[in-house]
């Protein structure tokens, strides 16, 4: 058998393809993203980009009631965009088997919020699937197609951070594809007026019985006994931690954490002497554990709620850590910063000059709100930056927003924005909404998007025009500005601001990082005109340090000529030459 | 055997390591990798880690735990050196890339940084990107380093060069096998 080193979510990939999955719909998200785009290298699987996470698990539920073995993907937050079908098709079943990747955060890596996947998953009556190494990851997928067909449910296969961005070695297995299913009309399975779904609550709940009675007979559920001193109940990544710190501990690890395995958990608290619930973020086993009435366990007083855990971590818990570690020695912090040549830099600095203050949105502009940019006042989720601007009209007036815009990307706008921007025409809104049209969807890495003119296969597709789309929607007053043309954005910008209608303007740029793009000029700073006076630093630009004398230095293989230091120069200091 | 690799997002220490996890994996070891990804990687402090043993656990070093760190910066080597164990070998890529808050003055960029380290490890150094830049091609700076750590990770230099050449684009295959022969000759 051939093994290969794998990402996570390059096995969740291959997981699929020799599940013989056929349809795939997701939203780019980090930590997941890559799982798409691995998928779509597999000629026999129909994969793609949906605009966001509610119709891309509609889409994938469509294709699982029509008979094929379908998936959708996406990170924790977007499972929030997905819940209306969710809920729902816990009630209605599927037909082929239905899995929904969701990859938590724990630690918060990339994301606004830590929340836990597992507690959706109880609220909508669903089992989660969760492996602990790239090759569980493509077992178990395979495991969770067997168990939503079972049991006609969707299954939620949960993975985190450290597990899809963590790689192991994987053994390749062949891809099989089960028969079609037909489909057959039925009305009470799924059309969920209330007489049917009044029927398919008694349903699920008759499914969450028998799966929580089957659950300790599922192989993915292993008890591994040790010294019965202590032991460990827990699941994913956190059993490796367990593995490293006490390996001649027992351990009962659990592939299928909900629904719970009563009989299981039960028997191993009566085998070991010292119990610990070993699971990050929420204490969803540890809860139910309590509530059959053993308090003997260990969980939450020991181990925190936030963040990613370690094994040293649990060693230092355990007081297993004989020697004192060493402590890290003070160095400036490197937060995550815009690119050089970032075309939301501009728009940041023209917004900063003017002292306008943005309600921000979901994407490597959330990077506008620390210095020295310093303009993004809010960041709640996706789309949420149309929304927050229109809310603030409505509670304190038009006056008041003169000194506020929405900063919002394309593949954001088009997530979830386009609906509050609609919302702002019907209730006569008169804000300013910018759209930082990058071309791409840039912070999850360049993915495609119904913009761009390409699918995720890479095929030609129809480019949704964003401006047309504004108008046609009713906002009159739509202005499109080269994002790096830092006068006409200040003007369009004051005009706007300063207006009393409903303004949309699409600043435009490629994302520095999509590929493709030429760049063949390079700024270079003269220290003989520079005058220290650091208006160029202001901007932000990884690319510009200090020389000894505090003269200005470009780093030349950091930049790649997009001249905003140069806009900001009042001295001409800085010159556009070729490389 | 623990390795660890770190450096400022867009410097390529994701290559690298996973250059380092394919040898290991070909030589026959059981392997483990974990990287960073999303927002954490745009110009931010950029941390990778590659295990190789016959069983491997957990997907990360712990600190105190590495057998050669590799950095592609020197500010990022004084951050992660408490993660070598006592007799570990540190490589520098003697090069400085300020973080924000030194550009706009609100820290300052620590002096003396690889003096200090060199009293508590063994510490090499190379300027692996003027090497890169003489090469032609400022791009594989990251190959050089990778160079200079093979030697410190074992393997031979046949295996090595098999992996960097079925992993990098084929048309950078020859820079790339320059880049690396620079920093294993070193």
């Amino acid at each position: 058998m051939e093994k290969r080193i794998m990402l996570g979510n390059e096995a969740i990939a291959r997981g699929a393809y020799e599940a013989g999955v056929k349809v795939s719909s997701a939203y780019p998200g980090t930590p997941s993203t890559e799982i798409s785009e691995y998928l779509a290298k597999y000629n026999e699987v129909y994969t793609e980009w949906a605009p966001n996470e509610k119709v891309a698990l509609e889409v994938s539920a469509g294709s699982a009631i029509a008979g094929v073995r379908s998936m959708a993907c996406m990170k924790h937050v977007g499972l929030n965009v997905a819940s209306d079908p969710l809920y729902t098709l816990a009630y209605t079943g599927i037909n082929a088997g239905l899995v929904i990747v969701v990859a938590d955060d724990p630690g918060i890596a990339s994301s606004q919020n830590e929340q836990d996947t597992r507690m959706i998953a109880r609220s909508a009556h669903l089992p989660v699937v969760e492996p602990s190494d790239s090759n569980e990851a493509k077992e178990y997928f395979k495991y969770a197609f067997e168990l939503s067909e079972k049991y006609d449910t969707p299954v939620i296969f949960r993975t985190t951070t450290k597990l899809s961005h963590s790689q192991s070695v994987v053994d390749l297995g062949e891809r099989v594809v089960p028969e079609d299913r037909v489909y057959e009309r039925q009305v009470p399975k799924y059309v969920m007026m209330p007489a049917s779904a009044i029927g398919r609550h008694k349903v699920v709940e008759a499914r969450d019985d028998k799966m929580a009675l089957d659950a300790s007979s599922f192989e993915i559920n292993k008890i591994e006994y040790n010294d019965k001193k202590i032991g460990f109940i827990t699941s994913g990544i956190p059993y490796q931690y367990v593995k490293e710190a006490c390996p001649n501990a027992s351990v009962l690890k659990l592939g299928v954490v909900n629904p719970l395995p009563k009989a299981m958990i039960e028997e191993f608290i009566s085998q070991v002497e010292t119990v610990y619930i070993f699971e990050e973020l929420e204490p969803v086993i540890e809860e139910q554990v309590r509530s059959w009435g053993y308090n003997n366990i260990k969980g939450k007083e020991c181990f925190t709620k936030q963040g990613e855990y370690s094994a040293n971590m649990l060693k230092n818990v355990l007081k297993l850590n004989t020697e004192e570690i060493e402590k890290g020695k003070e160095a400036p912090q490197r937060p995550p910063i815009l690119c050089p040549g970032c075309p939301h830099r501009s728009v940041f600095s023209v917004l900063n000059k003017l002292k306008i203050h943005a309600a921000g949105d979901i994407g490597c502009y959330t990077l506008g709100a620390v210095a020295p940019l310093n303009v993004i006042d809010t960041t709640i989720c996706m789309g949420s930056s149309i929304s927050l601007l229109h809310g603030m009209e409505k509670a304190k007036g038009k006056e008041y927003i003169k000194n506020w815009v929405a900063t919002i990307g394309d593949s954001t706008f088009l997530h979830t924005g386009i609906n509050s921007l609609i919302n702002m025409v019907y209730n006569k809104a008169s804000g300013t909404v910018m759209i930082l049209d990058n071309r791409t969807t840039g912070m999850t890495g360049h993915q495609e998007h119904a913009a761009t003119g390409k699918t995720l296969k890479g095929e030609d597709t129809y480019a949704i025009n964003l401006a047309e789309l504004c108008r046609s929607v009713g906002v009159t007053n739509v202005i499109e500005v080269d994002a790096f043309d830092v006068k006409e954005l200040e003007r369009v910008i004051k005009e706007s601001v300063n207006g009393d209608i409903l303004t949309v303007i699409i600043a435009k740029a490629p994302c520095a990082l999509l590929k493709g793009q030429k760049f063949p000029n390079k700024c270079v700073a003269s220290s003989e005109k520079c005058k220290k006076c650091g208006a160029c630093l202001k901007i932000g630009c990884p690319a510009l340090t200090k020389n000894p004398d505090g003269t200005i230095k470009i780093d030349e293989t950091m930049c790649n000529g997009c001249g905003l230091c140069q806009s900001y120069c009042k001295f001409g200091a800085i010159e556009k030459v070729e490389r | 055997m623990n390795i660890m690799v770190v450096g400022v997002g867009g410097q390529g220490t994701l290559l690298t390591s996973r250059i380092i996890g394919k040898t290991a994996l070909n030589e026959g070891w059981d392997v483990k990798m974990s990287e960073v990804h999303g927002m954490a990687q745009r110009g931010g402090s950029v941390v990778t880690f590659v295990r190789f043993d016959k069983k491997v656990y957990e997907p990360v070093c712990e600190e105190g735990t590495v057998d050669v760190l590799i950095s592609f910066e020197r500010l990022e080597a004084l951050r992660y050196a408490h993660f070598l164990k006592k007799d570990g070998v540190l490589i520098v890529n003697d090069t400085r890339i300020d973080p924000m808050t030194v550009v706009i003055g609100a820290k300052e960029y620590p002096e003396g940084i690889l003096e200090e380290l060199r009293k508590s490890h063994k510490l090499y150094t190379i300027d692996a990107g003027k090497i890169a830049k003489e090469l032609g091609n400022s791009k594989v700076t990251n190959t050089v380093v990778l160079g200079v750590a093979a030697k410190h990770i074992g393997f031979s230099k046949d295996m090595w060069l098999n992996t960097l050449t079925n992993t990098v684009p084929p048309k950078t295959i020859e820079i790339n096998t320059s880049a690396f022969l620079a920093g294993y000759e070193n």
